[in-house]
């Protein structure tokens, strides 16, 4: 018998866990899995199909778990990293309140059960493009590029950049241009994201060993790149318009925030010494949020109004 | 007695922080399944529909 409060050398047993459900649920990376459920949303109501609630509600469940699942899987394998970054340290497996090898269990078992959940309710290709989604972030991503190359999260933004497509494939059950163009706009979106960061905090990815743009091809380099990523997005985020997938007032929101991404990506390009610099780039990163958030809350709000009109005609 | 024993016959001893986080983590596990159940039925009926139960034995 074993007397728990004791050290696992002296029992011979591991320690009872004390992590609470609010540990499991950090483990799933709350806040990435909000964005990934917002955007997957997208992808659903982008479809012109009607889905019915229930599905579109299991669907959706379904793939928040599959990117939760890839978060436990991606802090199972970077434990070493996110116990050194001042950003991640106060993470659960840093902390000591849930384990590694529970977090590898917990995130295999919502994996799985994620994708068998989406191919019941939805189909076969949507679970086939979830798997796909938490294969690439977990083993393209977090276990080879994270720590091989600054190109990492360029390749590694399109597992972030997948979700509106599972949700379209969720409803249709085939891949369209629409979904495709909102995969485009994730993945350009996200290096000028993550390099605004990594221009403040390059310490931090330096000490972890993590070959960040700042770190390995220097800060200049980083806001050149932040700039031209930046052009390419604020062209990129209009198309939706062009398409004729979003309306007019999309037309005029999506180019009136990509010159604000534009103007502040430029701010970033130009001021490069001291605190005025850190604020530019945290501003752009800030602003990044903001401009995904709101270029896709008009598609939802537009496809929303339209079925509220044709359910009351 | 000596203290070996004495744990012994006491079988696995939880610390009180140890009780409450397994009793919270029983309780969000018992919720989660529930609402699995009810979802899954939910998804039977709409995919299926209320034909389900009407077929020959």
């Amino acid at each position: 018998m074993t007397f728990v409060g004791e050290s696992r050398s002296v029992s011979g047993l591991a320690a009872i866990s004390a992590a609470g459900p609010d540990d499991y649920v950090a483990l799933l990376k709350p806040r990435v899995m909000s964005l990934v459920v917002f955007t997957a949303l997208t992808g659903l109501v982008l479809s012109p199909q009607h889905v019915n609630i229930v599905i579109g509600f299991a669907s959706l469940l379904a793939i928040a778990v599959g990117a939760g699942a890839a978060g436990a899987l991606n802090m199972w394998y970077d434990a070493d990293i996110d116990a050194v970054m001042r950003r991640t340290s106060r993470r659960p497996i840093p902390t000591g309140k849930v384990t590694r090898q529970e977090a590898l269990a917990f995130g295999l078992t919502l994996a799985i059960f994620a994708v068998l959940t989406l191919g019941l309710v939805a189909n076969l290709l949507a679970a086939a493009l979830l798997a796909f989604t938490i294969f690439f972030y977990v083993v393209i991503y977090t276990m080879w590029l994270k720590r091989l190359t600054p190109q990492n999260i360029v390749i590694g933004g399109a597992a972030g950049a997948l979700p509106p497509v599972v949700g379209y494939v969720a409803a249709t059950g085939q891949v369209s241009l629409a979904a495709l163009v909102l995969f485009a706009i994730i993945f350009v979106w996200t290096p000028p994201h993550f390099w605004a960061l990594a221009l403040v905090r390059s310490g931090d990815y330096g000490r972890a060993g993590v070959p960040m743009m700042p770190n390995v091809k220097g800060a200049d380099r980083t806001r050149l790149e932040i700039l031209i990523y930046s052009l390419v997005l604020a062209a990129l985020g209009v198309l939706p318009f062009v398409l004729g997938f979003a309306s007019p007032v999309y037309g005029v929101v999506s180019a009136a925030l990509g010159a604000a991404f534009v103007g502040l990506a430029w701010q970033v390009y130009r001021l490069r010494e001291g605190d005025r610099a850190n604020k530019c780039a945290m501003r752009l990163f800030g602003f990044s949020i903001l401009y995904l958030f709101l270029l896709f809350a008009e598609i939802l709000s537009e496809r929303l109004i339209a079925s509220a009109m044709g359910f009351l005609r | 007695m000596n203290m070996d024993s004495e744990r012994d016959s006491k079988g696995v001893v939880l610390t009180p922080e140890q009780s409450k986080s397994r009793r919270q983590r029983n309780i969000a596990i018992g919720l989660a399944v529930g609402f699995l159940v009810l979802l899954f039925y939910a998804v039977t009926i709409v995919k299926v529909g209320p034909g389900v139960l009407n077929r020959p034995l």
